[in-house]
């Protein structure tokens, strides 16, 4: 006897979505309003005070926001999600519903550019501090947590240096200290990777990237595992003790498992306001119809180019946990069965001038600051993504000029390897391409 | 709140407003193996109008201590002892499930404490699927699965919450997850197994009664409802259509509606 609920497949097409409350339509409707009509003062009144379910003002939610929510609540394994405008404003939310002026994060070290600015430079500027750890220290992060931890953030395959956290132990170790864990989980999708089933308490994305695919949207989402209790320690006030912006309402003791969540939007979408539009909403949604069947195709053609970069001549290193001799290769196996993602970093033999003559040579590959989308997309990340950290953010990230971020993409093989010995032939001569 | 029943600690919702002795109580009962959680979609509406909220989780539930109580007889005399502690001489009683059934007992045995009672997803007898009450009394997690599976209709198991950007089984699930699948879910259902007493207390009943029922429910169906409500003098039934047995959550908004009609007239604020 087992339950017959719906498989990851399936949810990829329909969570979230009835056609017969929505005029049968078959495809999820593009509410593309501000706000909605109260039935009378009482039902208003209601609404504001979270005494029942519904829209208000799309600021807060909207129903084809909420199609994507569901959708990806039920991919990740979630008691709740709420999408924002983007992966950074969903992790800004994030961190600014959990802590207040005067706490402390950990924080990986290896993490997209953007990432690292918000917890080196920008998060200061409220009074909330980082200590970085590199990802692989798993006893770093113990030795980081201090009296105002309020929480342990990273990406499981570092950004983009491909090191990997361990997750499980890590994990352990904040539970141990009463904090909660927060994953991006940008890299690998719910197809590859479920971070709550493996401790992580919130999981973040930008949906941008793989789980659209397509390259057209800007969107996040923050999602809630349900099972970290704020009410089993005293170092969540803000969730556990009577808040005025809602007649005295404890959000803990309300709402439980989802109470992070009602918090995030009752609070942080209504005073703060990063939301997600209805169009980019939808457009997320065609994307995430395909997610599976893309991520096989980016996985077997990410392995394909590790067997190609780790035997060319003109390539130093490569980085991938796929690769035996890969510090990770063990967790990996353990953590990412169905494939280790399709992020590669190498380096290019000749350090940053080879590596800027590769990059202006390819021409399938698209040279941009985007990654997990459906073409292939090459950076150099020490002069565009992390350009903004100094050399000693760069060095606990172990990021070097040579190094090539690759984002593999679902075209046919044969032909981003063709491309890619153009571009290496280029990188021979780089002299005459800086003369060009 | 927290307060004590017989010695033990007791946690209840008090759908964000004081606890007020001057206003009428309402108590909510939550079904096998969950919390009161599930009742907040009711309770902050009825503590906002004029009345005092109990959604209270049952012993070894949720925040209160435990262990949880083994029959159903027990805990319908447990809520009468909540009343009590609360130095109230009435309320009006709304169960889910199991909770039904322990609205049964309360009301049969106490019907001067109580004024009226609401059973959503009810039946007079609540008998177990032999595999899922022995996964339960286990402790295994496929219980919680099943149970997921059984109790909602189409909402739950495609999308579509009231609550913009919940998800129906998950959420569910880690309520009782986050409990005891054993002692708390496994309990549960063993005391709904045993009990053969509902029609027998149903006919006791003095007090006006409401049937709530969805049409697509699983583990109680509307044929079930319907008999216990034809054993209940005073009552009246809803029916719910597309609705699985989480009525509370799955149809909050309608389950609203009706629970306030009915105890604005028979227990008014």
């Amino acid at each position: 006897m087992d339950p017959k609920t719906y498989k990851f497949d399936t949810l990829s097409l329909h969570a979230g979505y009835m056609p017969s409350k929505n005029a049968g339509s078959r495809q999820v409707p593009i509410y593309q309003t501000t706000s909605y009509m109260f039935d009378d003062v009482d039902h208003a009144a209601a609404l504001f005070n979270l005494e029942r379910g519904g829209h208000i003002y799309s600021r807060i939610s909207n129903p084809t926001v909420q199609v994507l929510e569901e959708r990806v609540a039920a991919l990740e394994g979630g008691t709740a999600a709420l999408a924002t405008a983007s992966g950074m404003s969903a992790i800004f939310l994030t961190i600014m519903t959990l802590c207040n002026a005067g706490d402390h994060v950990v924080v990986s070290s290896q993490l997209y550019g953007g990432t690292v600015n918000l917890f080196r430079l920008t998060l200061p500027k409220f009074g909330i501090k980082a200590t970085f750890v590199k990802p692989r220290d798993t006893e770093g992060f113990k030795k980081a947590i201090q009296e105002n931890t309020k929480c342990i953030y990273g990406e499981l395959v570092g950004n983009p240096g491909n090191e990997l956290m361990n997750l499980p132990e890590i994990s352990n170790i904040a539970h141990e200290a009463g904090i909660p864990v927060i994953i991006d989980s940008t890299y690998q999708t719910p197809y590859l990777f479920k971070p709550l089933e493996h401790g992580a308490d919130f999981v973040v994305h930008s949906l941008t990237k793989w789980m659209a695919g397509h390259g057209s949207s800007m969107a996040g989402i923050l999602v809630e595992g349900g099972k970290f209790d704020f009410l089993k320690t005293d170092k969540f006030p803000t969730m556990t003790e009577p808040y005025e912006g809602y007649h005295g309402l404890s959000f803990a003791e309300e709402f439980g498992p989802v109470a992070f969540t009602m918090k995030a939007r009752a609070e942080g979408m209504r005073d703060m306001g990063p939301c997600l539009s209805p169009q980019n909403a939808w457009n997320v949604l065609q994307g995430i119809e395909t997610l599976s069947v893309r991520m096989e195709k980016h996985c077997s053609n990410a392995l394909k180019m590790v067997e190609y970069l780790s035997s060319h001549e003109s390539v130093a290193w490569v980085s991938h946990a796929s690769l035996k001799d890969n510090p990770d290769y063990e967790l990996a196996k353990k953590l990412l069965p169905k494939g280790t993602g399709s992020m590669i970093a190498f380096g290019i033999k000749g350090g940053k001038e080879a590596g800027a003559a590769f990059i202006d040579n390819v021409k399938l590959a698209s040279h941009l600051a985007n990654v997990g989308d459906t073409r292939t997309l090459v950076i150099h990340p020490a002069s565009a993504t992390h350009s903004q950290m100094d050399e000693a953010t760069l060095k606990l990230a172990n990021m070097s000029h040579d190094m090539i971020r690759l984002s593999v993409g679902i075209e046919d093989i044969e032909d981003i390897i063709n491309d890619f010995e153009d571009g290496f032939r280029a990188a021979k001569k780089p002299r005459l391409v800086a003369n060009k | 709140m927290k307060f004590k029943v017989n010695d033990k600690e007791v946690f209840a919702s008090t759908g964000g407003r004081p606890f007020d002795k001057k206003k009428p109580l309402i108590i909510f009962i939550h079904g096998s193996g969950l919390s009161h959680i599930t009742w907040v979609l009711q309770t902050r509406y009825f503590a906002f109008h004029g009345y005092s909220v109990l959604a209270i989780d049952l012993p070894g539930h949720g925040y209160s201590e435990g262990p949880a109580l083994e029959s159903i007889e027990e805990q319908g005399k447990w809520i009468s002892d909540v009343i009590d502690a609360m130095e109230m001489k009435e309320a009006s009683l709304v169960g889910h499930s199991q909770g039904c059934l322990v609205v049964l007992e309360c009301a049969s045995q106490f019907p001067e404490k109580i004024k009226s009672i609401g059973l959503m997803g009810g039946a007079g007898e609540i008998p177990m699927n032999p595999e899922l009450l022995d996964l339960a009394e286990k402790g295994d997690p496929k219980a919680v699965d099943l149970m997921m599976d059984w109790a909602h209709g189409p909402a739950g198991h495609f999308g579509g919450h009231p609550v913009p950007g919940l998800h129906h089984m998950n959420l569910g699930g880690s309520i009782v997850i986050n409990g005891s699948v054993k002692n708390a879910l496994g309990v549960d259902f063993r005391a709904c197994d045993n009990y053969k007493n509902g029609f027998e207390a149903a006919k006791k009943i003095k007090c006006p009664a409401i049937n709530i029922l969805g049409d697509r429910d699983r583990m109680c169906p509307i044929k079930a409802g319907k008999k216990l409500a034809e054993n209940i003098k005073n009552s009246e039934v809803e029916i719910i259509e597309n609705c699985g047995h989480m009525i509370l959550l799955e149809e909050a908004g309608q389950s609203l509606e009706i629970l306030k009609k009915f105890i604005r007239k028979n227990h008014p604020a």
